[in-house]
């Protein structure tokens, strides 16, 4: 059994809209390894949403696939037939989204939920559904588990309902989980505590995460791997340690900087000039070359992704590490 | 001591859901009573200097956001009092109207903040055409004005809201409020819809504009970043009342609190360096409903030094001016 | 607005219901020009040329299309000068419903708990009614004519409409452009009429479309009771009675045909109804 969990090349997902072609995910290539936790981080407009979706073939019209490749554990997922994609998803990788309710029926208790979730793929007798449940729901840190199962969504809190969705995504110990910022609409102190226990989670049933965010905080605090998307291209990759500490490309550094916390109080903060160029009139060359400060003629050309130390990054003008 | 500027005095806000018929049917047969009543606020005073940016710190049910309503004018408080350069802030009587035009308030969510169906020029010229700070003939002009003054194209003018991007919709919404000349701003989670690099672009107009415009601020936010880059005073909320305030610094070097320290601890702050095991505290448990705070001290369940008195009493802010958290066991560190 | 129509054109039933609807407007509109004969005009009516069949050559010397009714009006011209009464009694109604209605709404939305109670309350009484029921007391007490009819209408159907205003302007209300407006702070005037009425619109349009139809077709359920206008200016639904008696006996024509065209304007409106309200739900649009 390979390392190897996730192998993405070259993904295109275009969206054939009445305005135009929109290349949301244009080209990237991503890997994730057995139980480590990628962290894939962009703005809106990124993309980055889109490539999770991808990966599970949850794009709807329209919006496809138009090129690529993306290999779970050998198989190729683009082109699967629907079975074969169904047998997949929840078993062997799950997703988590960013709104529980995209997950959870209001009209169904907690139990009777994830009892329909486990029954899908595997059958299991009553008891050993509801036991399993109970396990899970107090591996994610719900407190009186055994009491929650019988709650209806509505009666739990927002932190609660996303924690249960964690549960859910756990059930069949998948190989990979998808979660698109699933923290994003909570409390900051309850996304805390969530992302302590993600962290927890991957590393004592080995499960491997792809965690979709724009939020630095959070990635900086949870991910082992980091990839930057801009405009729907990946324009930097590496270690997590190494992209938020020497980040190579612009953007990347331009982003870092604008976070307020570490600048000096009251003094302006180093700013991204402009905005992401919508996806519709995206100029030729590199994406980023007309907020860049350190563009120049050879931008018009769009940079290759280039293997660097322990990483990648799509810049002709990569920077470099300061001592 | 100078005036100040902003004076909120023992403000309490409820909101009650009164039963309706089926449900007093119901309380008259027996069963529990059904009406709802919310402290959003609960006794909660403040103040702030000039040109003074105060900011308010809390997460879901704290009350921050309808805290910074009153102080906008747009709910009058159920009891205690809310001035603005010590003149009342609402009118009198049974249904209280704000009385001052001194006070302006920019929200959050820049998508629903603007009127989908006028022109931005409109959303600006509406308000100072209204109150007389503007004549027709000079409206265009103003307009332009302002919109430059926060970094946008003045040909926009002409253009709807759903034709900007959301860093640019929350431009306008605050040359809105600029074009009003108030004195005191109050800033609902102004950035916390916004992509990270746009929010630093209308961070650093706020910062510009707050400095050339000597304006005081009432600045609302969840984000601790945000919060410590922007605001010389903090005040932290938790369900409807105030349990510490203090200098910036401070507030952040050396809480009083245990929730101030609890929340700063557990919220995950930019780690240049990457994640770590083992290093997160997180605060245990549930921000309570605030249909049912717990009694007594309403943060004392999730609390690690909670005693006995803790549930029984409720701690009011102690300690000097300008510094208080309020503790049963505040300043025994 | 062009992202609007290209939308609307990507349906191709609704852009051949719309081209009906235009199509019957205009006619109807031009009616006097299109036709060999006024209807109205006692004096053209010949009984010589009482219920011939479609294609008959009358006294008139043209030939009747599509036949001719019990007094020997030209059905052709008929059913045009009868689309006329259906859309001005249809349009009159749909429109002073509109506006009394989504008014009360409005005004019911903004206002103190007891007059937003008392308004609704009307308005769902009314709504528990059977529209035709209320058309019918409201007619026999006011008699027939133009002006009682359309009363009747208006009165039948602004519950519609006061509903769905009343809905969209508690909705808007909450939202921070509203609040906004009023903490500038605005006059209550103000911030209806600039800011809540102009959001409310695009549920009223669809509610209007509809009703404009349900008018039509309640005017012609008048009209073929004997209840709408006077025998002498027939309107769709009289025609329809006139022609009953003859049904059975081969002579379709004088029935179905108005009955046709009645259906066909019905329908063709609920088709744009049907497709303004699709285009105006809220997608995620970002």
């Amino acid at each position: 059994m390979s390392a190897r969990l996730l192998e993405i090349r070259g993904l295109r997902t275009h969206f054939t809209t009445r305005a135009g072609n929109l290349p949301a995910v244009d080209g990237i290539d991503l890997a994730v390894d057995r139980g480590r936790i990628l962290g894939l981080v962009g703005e809106s407009g990124s993309g980055k949403t889109v490539t999770g979706f991808s990966i599970l073939g949850l794009v709807d019209p329209p919006g496809r696939i138009v090129g690529g490749s993306v290999r779970f554990d050998g198989q190729e997922l683009v082109g699967m037939d629907r079975e074969g994609l169904r047998r997949l998803r929840g078993r062997r990788i799950a997703m988590v989204f960013q709104d529980p309710m995209m997950t959870l029926n209001p009209v169904l208790s907690v139990g009777e939920q994830m009892a329909l979730a486990l029954r899908a793929h595997q059958d299991a007798s009553r008891a050993e559904t509801r036991t399993r449940s109970r396990d899970l729901l107090g591996l994610v840190g719900i407190p009186s588990p055994e009491e929650r199962l019988d709650a209806y969504p509505h009666q739990l809190s927002g932190g609660m309902r996303q924690r249960v969705a964690i549960a859910i995504a756990l059930l069949h110990r998948p190989d990979l989980i998808i979660a698109d910022e699933p923290t994003t609409a909570l409390d900051v102190s309850i996304q805390g505590q969530i992302l302590h226990e993600m962290r927890r989670l991957a590393r004592e049933t080995g499960v491997a995460l792809v965690w979709i965010t724009h939020d630095l905080a959070v990635v900086s605090n949870l991910a082992d791997d980091i990839a930057v998307m801009y405009a729907g291209r990946i324009v930097e990759t590496g270690p997590a340690r190494e992209v938020l500490a020497r980040p190579r490309h612009p953007y990347t550094r331009g982003l870092l900087d604008s976070v307020p916390g570490e600048a000096q109080p009251g003094a302006m903060l180093a700013q991204i000039p402009g905005s992401t160029p919508s996806l519709l009139r995206l100029p030729p060359g590199c994406s980023f070359r007309e907020r860049c400060a350190r563009a120049s003629a050879a931008c018009g050309e769009m940079p290759g992704l280039r293997a660097l130390g322990d990483g990648a990054v799509r810049c002709h003008h990569a920077l470099e590490p300061t001592p | 001591m100078s005036a100040r500027l902003l004076e909120l005095s023992g403000v309490s806000k409820r909101f009650e859901r009164r039963p309706n018929l089926g449900e007093r049917v119901a309380e008259a047969l027996g069963a529990a009573p059904a009406g709802q009543v919310v402290h959003a606020v609960d006794d909660v005073s403040l103040s702030i200097a000039p040109r003074e940016t105060l900011a308010l710190v809390g997460e879901s049910g704290c009350g921050k956001s309808t805290l910074g309503r009153i102080a906008a004018g747009i709910h009058a408080p159920t009891t205690g009092t809310a001035s603005l350069a010590g003149a009342p802030l609402m009118s009198g009587g049974a249904r209280p109207r704000k009385a001052t035009t001194r006070v302006q308030m920019v929200f959050q969510d820049p998508f629903a903040s603007l009127n989908p169906r006028m022109r931005v020029a409109d959303i600006v010229a509406e308000g100072p055409l209204a109150h007389g700070l503007v004549s027709r003939a000079g409206a265009a002009a103003y307009v332009a004005g302002w919109l430059g003054r926060v970094g946008l194209d003045p040909s926009f003018a002409s253009r709807y809201p759903h034709q900007f991007s959301g860093g640019q919709r929350q431009r306008v919404a605050i040359a809105r409020a600029l074009a009003m000349q108030p004195d005191l701003l109050v800033c609902d989670e102004p950035v916390a819809s916004l992509d990270v690099s746009i929010q630093a672009q209308v961070l650093n107009l706020f910062i510009e504009l707050r400095r050339d415009l000597g304006l005081t601020c009432l600045f609302i936010s969840h984000d601790l970043g945000v919060v410590r880059h922007v605001s010389d005073r903090v005040a932290i909320m938790y369900l409807g009342r105030v349990v510490e305030t203090g200098p910036t610094a401070e507030i952040f070097s050396a809480p009083r609190h245990p929730y101030t320290k609890a929340l700063l601890e557990s919220v995950p702050r930019l780690r240049r360096e990457g994640a770590a095991d083992g290093d997160f505290r997180p605060i245990s448990g549930e921000i309570p409903s605030p249909l049912a705070p717990p009694p007594g001290c309403h943060f004392h369940p999730r609390c690690p030094v909670a005693e006995p008195r803790c549930r029984e009493a409720r701690p009011e802010l102690r300690g000097a001016a300008g510094r208080q958290a309020a503790c049963h066991l505040a300043g025994l560190d | 607005m062009k992202a609007f129509w290209s939308e609307y054109a990507e349906n191709r039933l609704a852009v051949v219901a719309l081209l009906v609807v235009v199509l019957v407007v205009a006619a109807a509109l031009g009616a006097p020009l299109i036709t060999p004969q006024d209807p109205y005009d006692l004096a053209n009516l010949d009984l010589m040329d009482a219920r011939r069949p479609p294609g008959h050559v009358g006294t008139g010397g043209y030939a009747h299309w599509l036949g001719t009714d019990a007094q020997g009006r030209d059905l052709y011209s008929a059913i045009l000068y009868g689309l006329r009464i259906s859309l001005q009694m249809g349009i009159a109604a749909g429109a002073i419903s509109m506006a009394i209605g989504a008014g009360l709404g409005v005004v019911a939305a903004v206002s103190s708990s007891r007059v937003e109670q008392a308004i609704m309350r009307v308005v769902d009484l009314q709504l528990s009614f059977p529209a035709i029921l209320l058309a019918l007391v409201l007619v026999a007490v006011l008699g027939q004519g133009r002006v009682p009819l359309v009363i009747a209408l208006v009165a039948a159907q602004y519950a519609y409409f006061a509903r769905t205003a009343y809905g969209a302007a508690t909705a808007e209300r909450q939202k921070d452009y509203v609040e906004a407006a009023r903490a500038t702070p605005l006059r209550a005037s103000s911030v209806v009429l600039r800011h809540l009425l102009p959001n409310c619109l695009p549920p009223l349009i669809v509610v209007g479309t509809v009703q404009v139809a349900n008018a039509i077709a309640l005017e012609a359920t008048l009209s073929f009771l004997g209840l709408g206008l006077p025998p002498t200016e027939p309107s769709l639904g009289m025609l329809i009675a006139n022609g009953f008696q003859y049904m059975m006996s081969g002579r379709t024509w004088i029935s179905v045909y108005p009955g046709v065209a009645l259906i066909v304007l019905i329908v063709a409106i609920n088709v744009v109804g049907d497709q303004l309200r699709d285009q105006f739900n809220p997608r995620l649009r970002r």
